[in-house]
């Protein structure tokens, strides 16, 4: 089936099996690996990515499902070299351990405070409760989604 | 994982949903957000032949006021079921459940009618559903019924839709000032209920019970006894009563009753709370 959707700002047509997933799409099609495959079973957040400025866990939908839609991925959220204010708070904050999270986290987080762009330490740690750590570094990511909050230009 | 093929239609319409379903055979299955579906997919224990995508149907994404009832349109997802002004107002506790269900990520995708429709006893809002006394408008080829939740959820992941028809509508009677709570029990964020009890209460009491049998279920023992005019605590003596528990991972089928009976009183007791 004929797809096409807008990926990190950029239009994409392809042809695909309505059966493909679309972290499958991104990261195979598209070559787009920045995203990650964690559990794959909508559990651990690794796969997060915005589906019209949502987020989403990529392993359970459809490419097809996001026909149409604008899609954005890690690599989709800084300028050039100049990192998201979100990824700047994550590297300041030291919120990674080995990373593997990262890229969904990052993306929930940047989700979360466009819904709720002050939230307290409770509503942050709920708000990420869609994304494991496999490192348990969970202090310094909470950490870096505050400091993000304080940053003026991070809620875009 | 990857799930077996399929063929994949989009449905432009209600109508056209119907259609393709009643084309499609048995093996057919709608899907809208797919977050009960593409699992059971992708781990192979469902293999639809023709998946019907009514995800796009936005005419039925909505939260409406029908007079002494909300109504919820089908595709209405969890996200926005949770942030609904009307239900906060007039059905608090199913816009509370909405916001319980998975992780954000989950409910961005996730629909009240593909809850619904999936009838899965370990789901919240079918206990929610049954708390609230809701109603499902569901409409078929031969045109419009409703049916009552606690006449809907027959079998495990089995409800009363015919194969060819479609979840429109989730009808709520207001409960403004009802005094009502959510109680779910689990061992880690964003986790199934290993037990759940919804309750309302407005004179008469409803509780819904989350993974305590095949299919949700109403406390039906504990409601007669609340009728009868048992205290809070007698009451919730009977929160198991002729239902039967499953056993898995996380708790033996005494267990579940255990905590049954101490959600339904911490249940009753919070909704008093709010009166």
């Amino acid at each position: 089936m004929h797809i096409s959707m807008t990926v990190n700002g950029e239009g994409r047509d392809d042809d695909v099996e309505p059966r493909l997933l679309l972290v499958h799409y991104l990261r195979e099609t598209l070559g787009l690996t920045g995203t990650n495959i964690g559990c794959d079973t909508t559990s651990c957040g690794a796969c997060t990515v915005h589906l019209d400025g949502e987020s989403v866990k990529s392993c359970t939908v459809l490419a097809v499902q996001a026909d149409g839609t604008d899609i954005t991925t890690i690599e989709g959220l800084a300028d050039g070299d100049r990192l998201h204010p979100m990824q700047e708070a994550f590297r300041e904050n030291h919120g990674l351990q080995c990373g593997y999270c990262t890229p969904g986290m990052v993306m929930a987080a940047v989700s979360l405070l466009k819904e709720n762009p002050d939230p307290t330490e409770a509503e942050v740690r709920m708000g990420l409760e869609g994304n494991l750590c496999r490192c348990t570094g969970y202090h310094n990511i909470v950490k870096a989604v505050l400091a993000a909050a304080k940053t003026p230009s991070t809620v875009s | 994982m990857i799930p077996a093929a399929f063929d994949y239609q989009r449905a432009g319409s209600i109508d056209d949903a119907i259609h393709l379903l009643s084309e499609g055979g048995e093996d057919a299955k709608l899907i809208a957000g797919g977050h009960s579906l593409l699992p059971l997919m992708k781990l192979r224990l469902a293999a639809p032949t023709l998946l019907i995508d009514i995800g796009r149907l936005q005419d039925l994404s909505y939260v409406r006021d029908a007079g002494d009832a909300v109504a919820v349109g089908a595709l209405t997802r969890h996200h926005d079921v949770h942030r609904s002004e009307l239900l906060a107002r007039e059905a608090p506790l199913l816009a509370h459940v909405a916001g319980e269900i998975g992780d954000p990520q989950v409910r961005h995708r996730g629909t009240i009618g593909g809850s619904l429709a999936h009838g899965d006893p370990a789901s919240d809002l079918p206990a929610a559903c049954l708390a609230l006394g809701a109603s499902f408008t569901l409409l078929g080829p031969g045109g419009e019924r409703s049916v009552a939740a606690t006449e809907f959820f027959l079998g495990f992941l089995e409800t009363a839709l015919a194969p060819e028809e479609v979840l429109a509508e989730i009808v709520i009677p207001k409960a403004a000032g009802a005094g009502w709570s959510f109680q779910k029990f689990n061992r880690r964020a964003q986790d199934w209920a290993i037990v759940g009890v919804a309750a309302v209460r407005n004179g008469s009491t409803g509780i819904g019970l989350v993974n305590m049998g095949s299919t949700p279920l109403r406390a039906g023992a504990v409601e007669s006894a609340l009728a009868a005019g048992a205290s809070i605590e007698e009451a919730a003596t009977h929160a198991s009563d002729g239902l039967d528990p499953p056993a898995d991972l996380n708790a033996s089928p005494e267990y579940r009753r255990h905590l049954a009976e101490v959600l339904v009183r911490r249940a009753l007791q919070e909704a008093d709370g709010r009166h």
